[in-house]
C-alpha cells in the first residue's frame, strides 16, 4: 500500500508540485512556439510524452553502464535516438501534424525537461519508478501547453480544435496567433498559477519555490539562471 | 549578394530566432538580467552558431546524403555539437584563459540552447548553400544578441517597478518581452521592401 502511494506521489509531482512549464519554468521554448492552436499543443505534448518515458526508461536501465564523466553525451544520444524513432512515427500517424510542428519536432532533443528528468531522477531510480516519472512529467507538460494553446487559439482565433467557439460576429484577437500573444499569454497563465498556489498556501512562503531551486540544480544553466527569483518575495 | 543581404537582415529583424521563432528562450529569459553576461553569452551564442553550422553543413550534404542517411541528421547534428562545445571549452582553458574566464560559463549552456540546433536544422531544411547557409548562422547570431541586449535593457528598468505579487519575476518579464516581440513585428516586410 505504502509502494503505491509514493508510486502515486512520484506521478503527481510532475504533473502538480513540478509542472516543468508552470512552476519549473523550463521548456519555455516549445511550449511558446508550437501553442498557436490547441490541436498542435497535444501533439507536441503527446510527442514530447513518449520521448520523455522512453529516454527515462532505458537511461535508467544503462545507469551503470554509463560512466559519470560522459553521461550528458550519453544521455542525449539516448534522447536523440528516440526523438528520430517519434518523427518517423509522426510522419506516418498524421503528416499534417509533422509540418505544422516542423523543426520544433527536432529540437525536443534539446528540450530541458527530458535532459533534467534524466539526470535527476532516472540515473538515481529503477525503470518502473522512472517510467512512471515521465509519464508524470509528460502530462504535466501537455496539460501546460494544451492550456497554452487553448488559450491562445480560443482569444486568438475564435476556435478550440478546429470548433467554432466565440460567436462569429465577434472579432478575434490575432494577436494571440502572433509571437508577441504567446508571451503575454504564457506569462498571464504562469501569473495565475502564482496567484492560486499563494491562496492556497497562505501561511507562508510557497514550497515550490524550494522544490524549483533543486530542480534548478539538474539544469544546465544553472551557474548563470536567475530562475530562483520565482517564489522569492 | 543582395539575395545574402535579405538572409543576413530577415534573421535579424523579421525571423528573430529568440522572438519570433522562440529559440533559445531559456538563455533569453536567465541571462538577460545583466548586461555583461547577455554580452558574454551573445558572443559566445554568434561564435558557436557560425562553426556549428560550418560543421555540420558539409556533413549533411557530403555525408549524410550521398549515403541516405538523412533520417540521422537529429542524432549527428547534436552529437557534433555536444563534442565541438566540450572542444571548444577545452582549448580556450588551456590556451586562452583570458577569454575562457569571461565566456567559459556560458559554453556548456550552448550544447542545449535550441538555437544552435534549430539554425543548423534550418538551414538544411531551407536548402541553403553553404555561404547562405553562413550569413543566415551569422545574421540569427547577431539577431540573439539583438533582442538579449535589449532585453537586458528593460529587465533593468522592470527591477525597479513594483508590480503585483503574483506577476512578480518570470510573469512580469513574459510581459515586457511580449512588448519587445511586438516591436520586432513592426519589422516584418521593411527587410523584403528594402532588399527583395
Amino acid at each position: 500500500m505504502r509502494k503505491e502511494n509514493s508510486r502515486l506521489s512520484v506521478l503527481l509531482n510532475g504533473i502538480i508540485h513540478e509542472n516543468p512549464v508552470l512552476v519549473l519554468l523550463i521548456g519555455m521554448c516549445p511550449s511558446l512556439a508550437i501553442t498557436t492552436m490547441a490541436q498542435n499543443a497535444l501533439g507536441m505534448g503527446l510527442a514530447t510524452t513518449f520521448v520523455l518515458i522512453c529516454s527515462n526508461v532505458v537511461i535508467s536501465l544503462l545507469k551503470k553502464l554509463i560512466p559519470d564523466t560522459v553521461r550528458l553525451p550519453a544521455y542525449i544520444v539516448v534522447i536523440a535516438g528516440f526523438v528520430t524513432i517519434m518523427s518517423f512515427a509522426l510522419k506516418k500517424i498524421s503528416p499534417e501534424l509533422n509540418k505544422a510542428l516542423g523543426v520544433y519536432i527536432e529540437l525536443v532533443v534539446v528540450n530541458c525537461i527530458i535532459l533534467m528528468r534524466a539526470e535527476s531522477f532516472a540515473n538515481k531510480n529503477g525503470p518502473i519508478r522512472s517510467a512512471i516519472d515521465g509519464l508524470g512529467f509528460g502530462i504535466g507538460f501537455t496539460i501546460a501547453l494544451l492550456l497554452i494553446g487553448s488559450v491562445r487559439e480560443i482569444l486568438g482565433l475564435g476556435t478550440w480544435f478546429g470548433m467554432q467557439v466565440l460567436p462569429e460576429a465577434v472579432d478575434p484577437m490575432t494577436v494571440f496567433v502572433n509571437p508577441a500573444g504567446a508571451f503575454f499569454a504564457l506569462g498571464i497563465i504562469i501569473a495565475a498559477v502564482n496567484f492560486i498556489s499563494r491562496k492556497l498556501k497562505n501561511t507562508g512562503r510557497r514550497d515550490t519555490s524550494v522544490k524549483a531551486c533543486s530542480g534548478c540544480a539538474a539544469c544546465p544553466s544553472n551557474g548563470v539562471c536567475g530562475h530562483m527569483e520565482g517564489g522569492e518575495e | 549578394m543582395q539575395n545574402l543581404l535579405l538572409i543576413f537582415f530577415s534573421a535579424i529583424l523579421v525571423n528573430n530566432f529568440v522572438l519570433n521563432k522562440f529559440m533559445g528562450i531559456c538563455p533569453f529569459l536567465g541571462v538577460s538580467k545583466k548586461l555583461d553576461s547577455a554580452l558574454g553569452m551573445s558572443v559566445a551564442v554568434i561564435f558557436v552558431m557560425l562553426t556549428a553550422t560550418a560543421i555540420t553543413w558539409p556533413i549533411y550534404n557530403y555525408l549524410l546524403l550521398p549515403y541516405e542517411l538523412e533520417y540521422l541528421r537529429t542524432i549527428a547534428f547534436i552529437l557534433v555539437i555536444a563534442l565541438f562545445v566540450q572542444l571548444v571549452e577545452i582549448i580556450l582553458k588551456r590556451f586562452v584563459p583570458s577569454l575562457y574566464k569571461s565566456l567559459g560559463i556560458y559554453l556548456p549552456l550552448i550544447t542545449t540552447n535550441c538555437a544552435v540546433l534549430g539554425v543548423t536544422v534550418l538551414n538544411i531544411d531551407s536548402k541553403y548553400g553553404f555561404g547562405e547557409s553562413l550569413v543566415n548562422a551569422l545574421g540569427g547570431g547577431v539577431g540573439f544578441m539583438v533582442a538579449l541586449l535589449l532585453f537586458s535593457g528593460v529587465r533593468s528598468r522592470l527591477e525597479s517597478c513594483n508590480v503585483p505579487k503574483a506577476f512578480k519575476g518570470m510573469p512580469i518579464t513574459l510581459v515586457a518581452a511580449s512588448i519587445v516581440a511586438i516591436s520586432f513585428a513592426g519589422f516584418s516586410g521593411i527587410v523584403e521592401g528594402i532588399f527583395g
